[in-house]
């Protein structure tokens, strides 16, 4: 499935690269779009979680006889309602989870591991009345001690959340427990041998905080089963066959037994990868015989759902006085939350996959801490040991006086290099961002006073698997599109513009829906940027196989052989020798014949997309510095970025943009704060600052196209790597405005304020 | 606790409901009112995803109480299109793709319809101002204030 990729120019096509009004738009503008927390059923119960107000204790006992006496409560459930799990680490896309941690997260079992770990939860006929049932549970707990950074919880007497956690990656197997989960290893070439040969050497430290995926819609979702045992849920995610199978696996039911209906999802981020609600709700429902819908407060998301790694990362890189690196070492300590699992290994093997290096070794340790446990978070792992490493480039194209666009040009990964974590990289547009860059207007401007400018470029793999699709030639013509991936951000546009323009017809004549699992086989879900490559090749699929079929039923009509009709701009016609014999049929009157020659008229894909290539991208910012408050405002951004191909460009646009400005408050702004009780301290948006209108300037983009080979129409996934470069571009213009070198994030008004301060009574600041 | 009896205004229409005291109006909206084009994204009054106008005033419904709705004319998503023309800042939102999950665009577009009703000719700096209470993390605000700006300069033609 390759023919249409040769040429990178998008003229070729009729409605791929253009930029029509998305299918589900109306519905989004008018409020009818239903949500999670939108739908509802008759009869429906409230359902609420008790969580724990300590970050670190063993349950002792659990009493809810006097919440289950209080009129309106129907149900409660805790540990005892979700099936016991072995130890078993299985891949989630870009994450692994192991289903012992995933039902202890779900619901505590042994001990509550950070504040906000579900203990209980109630169903009751109206929300006061299920908070009233909360009060009533009793909960005896032994309180333990807490660790919440993450070099503490690597010391040997720091307090243990797991007893049975043994480092895995070590030889010999350490005897003692500790909360390191697991040390790897990336990397190849002769490290030391390749710092030999270095005339310039640098080594910094950097941490970043934890950050959560900020969506704007809370976790929420309707339960219902049936006496029966059928169960049904509905629910915002960003893959039901995924919340299909937790639920089933946590409560020990049939797969078949569990249909799941994605919600229109308001925002996910890697963050609605995995299951919080969805059981217990299923558990409750199933006790109570009625609907239960749960919907977290903003609260509850944040101190019990995401967030990201903060980690501690030191990077260590060599390069010759003509700017080639011949060695570049780095090792990521990443805090995993309550249970192994942190983006570490993603992140060790993106930290120098931009570029073509000797000698690379990238050691990395997942950590856990009395902190909710991670999720998904946008590229997750890339954007923080690639702040070091982008850094600490802009620090050796300073010292050795070389461009930094220069210095990474000589460096950069090609087609045919050996990428750091193994493979040999297909066609890759690390060049053409840097060319880009070099060449846009915004590299060459002015700056004016307190202003600096920095540039970073960012990686990030992308994914495939597993996915169905079906699409239904409709008696009048019309098609119907089913995909399983549920669509964050444009997706039904894009599937709908890839099935129109391979079977010629007008883009209104397809409608596209979201199924629900009852209606396709497996999908696996919407992340790691898979969703636009993945399903768009099985639409592709699926429409080759209606116009196939077509050509089928007019060869029938016309008793000819099947190949003696060819497909051609949304109908059918005699090809070779027969060519002209009949007259065209139009997909329209193909439909009309569907029933006498066989039957209803339906493509079908299912596939596990292979050939997944990476994007990326160099964004270059520009800041300004206020020398007396220390805030760090961005006044101009320009993200420049492969996207393989872009099928609704507005929509890539607007990835791009989004990665920018979340990168850009993981920057300046956003953290979790913890107190020394191991409590949340800005648990509300009002604390934990997103970046808001105000804050940003436009965001200029550039879509660089360099097909990806093995997708249909050159797609590559485009929505995680806009997320790596803001902290180490924005890093590196804070230095060139302010002469001080910030390794530590957010880069917040106090923080940059007292280095400054520093700065000045040294003399080596700029302002 | 008994219920109060609610006669209020929305989207041009007369209603009533009954509304617990400590219920917001947010609630009555979606729960008593089943207008669920209006979104909960904090409760806080942070994210402005819950915003309507009240006597033509913008505000977080999820600041307000049911009850103060009494007598009130509310504006909600649901009464922006007329019939089946879209408001122009509906259509310049979907015009510039200016959505991607779409859980903020209801508060964006009533948010926006107010500066617009106040202040026909914005620039880009109060635009960004205005909007700073409603968050969007999907879109990086580039393509909404494009969207508003663009809608102004229409609303201004016509």
């Amino acid at each position: 499935m390759q023919e249409k990729v040769k040429d990178g120019q998008s003229s070729e096509f009729q409605v791929v690269g253009t930029r029509p009004l998305r299918p589900d738009g109306a519905d989004k503008v008018t409020g009818r779009a239903k949500f999670g927390a939108d739908f509802s059923l008759p009869g429906q119960l409230v359902g609420k979680v008790l969580r724990s107000p300590y970050p670190h204790a063993r349950i002792k006992s659990i009493d809810a006889s006097a919440a289950l006496k209080l009129p309106g409560v129907k149900a409660v459930v805790c540990r005892d309602d979700f099936v016991e799990q072995s130890s078993e680490f299985i891949p989630a896309g870009e994450m692994m989870i192991n289903y012992r941690d995933v039902v202890r997260n779900v619901m505590a079992r042994e001990k509550v591991l950070y504040e906000g770990h579900p203990v209980a939860a109630v169903a009751a006929t109206t929300a006061a009345l299920a908070k009233e049932a909360l009060r009533l549970i009793k909960v005896e707990y032994q309180v333990l001690p807490h660790v919440i950074d993450v070099v503490e919880a690597m010391r040997p007497d720091a307090p243990l959340l797991h007893e049975d956690m043994f480092t895995a990656g070590v030889e010999p197997a350490p005897k003692t427990p500790s909360n390191v989960a697991k040390r790897l290893e990336i990397g190849h070439g002769d490290i030391a041998a390749g710092f030999k040969q270095a005339e310039l050497v640098i080594e910094r430290e950097f941490t970043t905080k934890p950050v959560h995926q900020g969506y704007i819609e809370p976790h929420a979702c309707v339960a219902s089963v049936s006496e029966d045992g059928q169960a049904d849920v509905w629910v915002s995610t960003q893959g039901h066959w995924v919340v299909r199978a937790h639920c089933a696996r946590l409560l020990g039911w049939d797969i078949g037994k569990v249909r799941v209906t994605a919600a229109e999802i308001g925002g996910g981020f890697g963050g609605k990868t995995v299951v919080y609600l969805e059981p217990i709700a299923l558990a409750l429902s199933k006790k109570a015989r009625r609907p239960v819908k749960m919907v977290m407060t903003r609260e509850e998301v944040f101190k019990a759902s995401g967030p990201t790694s903060g980690a501690h990362v030191r990077v260590k890189i060599g390069a010759k006085k003509d700017g080639r690196i011949v060695a570049a070492e780095a090792e990521l300590k990443y805090q995993a939350g309550a249970f192994a699992g942190s983006p570490v290994q993603p992140g060790a093997m993106c930290a120098y996959a931009p570029y073509d290096i000797e000698n690379v070794k990238v050691i990395g340790y997942d950590v856990v801490t009395n902190r909710p446990k991670v999720a998904a978070y946008r590229a997750p792992g890339g954007p923080i040991s690639e702040f070091g490493v982008e850094s600490v480039l802009d620090e050796i194209a300073a010292k050795l006086g070389i461009d930094p666009i220069e210095l990474r040009l000589k460096n950069a990964a090609k087609q045919g290099t050996k990428a750091a974590y193994g493979p040999k990289f297909g066609p890759i547009g690390m060049v053409e961002t840097l060319e880009a860059a070099k060449a846009h207007a915004h590299w060459r401007t002015p700056l004016g006073k307190h202003q600096g400018r920095g540039v970073a470029s960012g990686f990030w793999f992308n994914i495939g698997g597993e996915t169905s699709v079906s699409l239904s030639l409709n008696e009048d013509g019309t098609l119907s599109l089913t995909a399983g991936t549920p669509d964050i951000g444009g997706l039904r546009a894009s599937l709908c513009m890839m099935a129109a323009e391979e079977l010629g017809v007008p883009l209104d004549k397809i409608r596209v829906q979201i199924g629900d699992t009852g209606q396709l086989g497996y999908n696996f879900l919407t992340g790691g940027s898979r969703s636009t490559f993945s399903s768009g090749m099985a639409t592709v699929e699926a429409a080759r196989d209606v116009m196939k079929e077509a050509c089928k039923r007019a060869a029938k009509l016309w008793e000819l052989p099947d190949d003696a009709v060819e497909y051609n701009n949304g109908g059918v016609r005699p090809a070779g020798p027969n060519a002209g014999k009949h007259a065209p049929m139009t997909l329209k009157e193909i439909a009309g014949i569907a029933g006498k020659t066989g039957g209803p008229i339906v493509g079908y894909a299912r596939i596990n997309a292979a050939g997944a290539a990476p994007s990326l991208a160099t964004h270059i910012a520009d800041v300004e510095v206020d020398p007396e408050t220390g805030k760090v405002s961005v006044i101009r951004y320009t993200a420049i970025q492969d996207a393989g191909r872009a099928i609704h460009p507005s929509y890539v646009e607007g990835q791009y943009q989004g990665g920018v400005a979340q990168g850009i408050g993981w920057a300046l702004n956003e953290e979790y704060i913890y107190g020394d009780d191991g409590k949340l301290q800005n648990p509300g948006f009002l604390d934990y600052r997103v970046p808001v209108a105000s804050d940003l300037p436009m965001i200029d983009t550039v879509i660089i196209e360099v097909p990806n080979p093995r997708h249909p129409y050159g797609v590559r996934g485009v929505g995680e790597t806009p997320i790596v470069p803001p902290m180490a571009a924005i890093a590196n213009a804070v230095a060139n405005a302010t002469g001080v070198r910030f390794t530590d994030l957010p880069m917040s008004p106090p923080r940059v304020l007292k280095a400054l301060d520093e700065a000045r009574a040294k003399g080596s600041a700029k302002l | 606790m008994a219920k109060h009896h609610i006669t209020a205004t929305v989207n041009g229409d007369p209603v009533e409901f009954l509304c617990e005291p400590q219920e917001t109006l947010l609630d009555a909206l979606r729960d008593q009112l089943n207008l669920t084009g209006t979104k909960e994204g904090c409760s806080t009054g942070d994210c402005g995803a819950c915003s309507v106008t009240v006597d033509d005033r913008l505000v977080c419904s999820c600041l307000m109480l049911g009850v103060e709705a009494d007598g009130k004319s509310i504006h909600t998503i649901e009464g922006m299109a007329q019939g089946d023309e879209l408001h122009p800042l509906q259509q310049k939102f979907l015009e510039h793709a200016a959505l991607q999950c779409g859980i903020c665009t209801p508060g964006f577009l009533v948010a926006a319809k107010a500066l617009l009703d106040k202040k026909p000719d914005p620039s880009e700096t109060e635009v960004r101002y205005w909007l700073a209470g409603n968050l969007c993390r999907c879109t990086g605000y580039d393509k909404i204030v494009r969207a508003v700006l663009d809608a102004a300069a229409e609303l201004r033609g016509a």
